[in-house]
């Protein structure tokens, strides 16, 4: 599915910056992965790279059979549209388009039709339990319900992976092991999940962890009873 | 090409933030509103100014005599000479440029009677040939013939202010007489004209009688009091003006540089004048209305520059899921042009009110005036506002442009 082999990654300035030494990583499809590290190992470098929004210097990065690499702006922005789903820390939500706008956008970009996008966008808020919600701009709901509705702007272009970067980091822990439960339910429907978090709590959710130190992959450790790991206790 | 979703994202940001679209707005309103309005003022003041001029051929000119006032040829200084019939025949051999050649006898300060009914009048004797130099609009019955002319008929053709102070309650005064200095007239026709540059005083309070019937009643002999004259397609009447000049100077005996011995009235430089003065007015309004509107259109591009720098965080997520560079180019661009275009537009509007407030108010007055724009400029303004519109949102659209979507995301 996403095929990372030897990426580097340095930010050019005053005094150059070599955030990404070397990262080599293969994710098969619906693995429910997470990347941690402290701030300053280059995990969001990472997924910036991941989701696209970013380039690299050197190395390769293959998404789905697709070489990554040199993409003009508007290729870029459809690959992001199309393959991939984002979940912000800080929801990322249109303040003046109400959640069901917010949840349509992507498709607006694929010229899908209104009547068409509406209708999906509808469907996909309902299943996340907001269809009451839908006609509410984003400062009416609450924090849990915000990420809901940027799940749901995630999910409906079917994108082959989610890209979430501190998905809970601004959510109290109730809603934060909602939020999780939600991206576990995600996973085990067969969708390819990853996370990017500095939170153990959260990490150990996921079925396998990256551990990110200053540019280079420490260990990669596999998790295989995530449901064992009480998330409340451990997001304390 | 038409798509509500884009006009609907369009009108969410304008309406966002209102009183700050207003007010961007206002700049652009104002100089189109300038531009317009001057425009359409200096246009209806032409149309006033040319109504003096009007029916007049313009490539006519007048000649009158003056006052020798150099000693030359063996007469003193300060001698009366006078222009005569034989000059007519004689500027029409010598100048053969000349189309029309035509005597114009005039008797001022003449009062027209009929039953109790004054007022005063401008008698004048010419030949039907006459009106080639000024249209006589004939509104009923007839312009004056070779007939009358030959038989020195009593007939006489009547300006407007004339007919309406003379016959307030008749429709059609063909038929009726009239009396000026004495001598009673028929009434042949009406005459629409309404110059008032006409060498003989405003043309709508002129009562219009043969050349031949004048010379008679007044004495005249073979003196003339004016020779009219146009230029035949091809010459100008600037150029033969010196020639008509030289010829009449000869004829009489005139000292060449003796300026105040012949007046030349020629239509063409007047009219040149005028174009000229009202060319200027022009670019003056063009440049008065385009710079307040080139200063509205840095306003919004300004505006629109805040804007985007606003919205950094939102266009950076519309880039993350999925929207294209030319979709954010096409979004700032088409919001500047629909707050240019909407303004200008308004602009538009409100100066074509006030023009017609002003023609309306005019007209009220007995004046006969039109100053509104023409559909045409309209149009011309309006895809000048596109186009300025679009030059406000090149700038900021390269900004949004130029915003990354981690930058934007990151940014909090």
């Amino acid at each position: 599915m996403l095929h990372l082999q030897n990426l580097h990654k340095t930010y050019q300035g005053a005094a150059p910056l070599h955030v990404l030494r070397g990262i080599t990583l293969d994710i098969a499809p619906g693995e429910f992965v997470s990347i941690m590290g402290a701030s300053g190992s280059g995990k969001s470098t990472l997924l910036n790279i991941l989701g696209i929004l970013d380039n690299y210097d050197e190395g390769e990065y293959i998404l789905d059979g697709q070489p990554i690499k040199n993409l003009s702006e508007s290729r870029a922005a459809d690959l992001r549209n199309r393959m991939i789903g984002f979940i912000f820390q800080n929801f990322n939500l249109i303040p003046y388009k109400n959640a069901l706008e917010n949840v349509a956008l992507p498709l607006y970009y694929q010229g899908v039709s209104r009547k068409k996008r509406n209708a999906l966008a509808l469907e996909h808020l309902e299943r996340l339990g907001l269809r009451e919600w839908a006609h509410h701009l984003p400062n009416e709901l609450s924090g849990g319900q915000k990420q809901r509705v940027a799940i749901a702007r995630a999910l409906i272009t079917k994108p082959r992976i989610i890209l979430a970067d501190e998905p809970t980091g601004a959510l109290d822990s109730h809603t934060s092991a909602e939020v999780m439960q939600l991206l576990t339910e995600l996973n085990a429907e067969g969708m390819t999940v990853i996370i990017v978090t500095h939170e153990s709590g959260v990490a150990y959710r996921t079925k396998k962890i990256v551990h990110l130190k200053d540019g280079v992959i420490e260990s990669i450790e596999e998790n295989l009873h995530p449901s064992d790991n009480p998330f409340g206790d451990l997001m304390k | 090409m038409f798509d509500l979703d884009k006009w609907q994202e369009i009108l969410q940001t304008i309406t966002r933030n209102k009183s700050r679209s207003l007010l961007t707005a206002f700049g652009i309103f104002w100089g189109v509103f300038m531009l317009v309005f001057l425009m359409g003022g200096g246009d209806g003041l032409r149309k006033l100014m040319a109504s003096n001029f009007e029916g007049l051929a313009q490539n006519s000119g007048f000649v009158m005599k003056g006052k020798a006032a150099k000693a030359y040829g063996g007469f003193k200084s300060g001698r009366e000479w006078n222009l005569q019939i034989s000059d007519v025949d004689l500027l029409k051999r010598r100048v053969p440029a000349l189309e029309t050649v035509t005597p114009i006898m005039g008797a001022w300060g003449q009062t027209a009677t009929r039953n109790h009914h004054s007022t005063n009048a401008t008698l004048k004797g010419v030949l039907p040939e006459y009106a080639n130099i000024e249209d006589p609009h004939i509104t009923q019955g007839r312009f004056l013939n070779d007939s009358d002319v030959q038989t020195y008929r009593k007939v006489c053709v009547i300006g407007k202010r004339i007919w309406e102070t003379l016959f307030p309650d008749i429709d059609n005064p063909c038929g009726q007489f009239i009396c000026v200095g004495g001598i009673y007239y028929q009434v042949v026709g009406v005459s629409k004209m309404s110059s008032n540059i006409g060498i003989m005083g405003s043309a709508e309070s002129t009562v219009i009688i043969p050349y031949s019937t004048f010379a008679r009643l007044y004495n005249k002999g073979t003196t003339i009091e004016s020779i009219g004259f146009t230029a035949r397609r091809g010459h100008t009447i600037t150029e033969l003006t010196p020639l008509v000049e030289e010829t009449l100077r000869k004829a009489h005996t005139l000292a060449p540089d003796d300026k105040r011995a012949i007046l030349l009235i020629n239509m063409e430089a007047m009219f040149q004048m005028i174009d000229s003065l009202f060319a200027g007015i022009d670019t003056l309004v063009w440049l008065i209305g385009l710079g307040t509107l080139l200063s509205g259109a840095i306003g919004v591009s300004n505006i629109m520059m805040v804007t985007v720098r606003e919205r950094t965080a939102e266009i950076g997520i519309r880039r993350a899921i999925g929207a294209h560079p030319r979709h954010i180019l096409t979004q700032i661009m088409a919001e500047s042009m629909v707050l240019t275009v909407l303004a200008g537009m308004s602009g538009i509007v409100f100066a074509v009110l006030l023009l017609q407030g002003v023609e309306t108010v005019l007209l009220a007055q007995g004046m006969e005036a039109s100053f509104q724009m023409s559909f045409g400029t309209a149009i011309g303004a309006t895809a000048v506002l596109c186009l300025l519109g679009s030059a406000a949102g090149i700038a900021p659209s390269l900004r949004a442009l130029a915003i990354k979507p981690i930058e934007a995301i990151r940014d909090e």
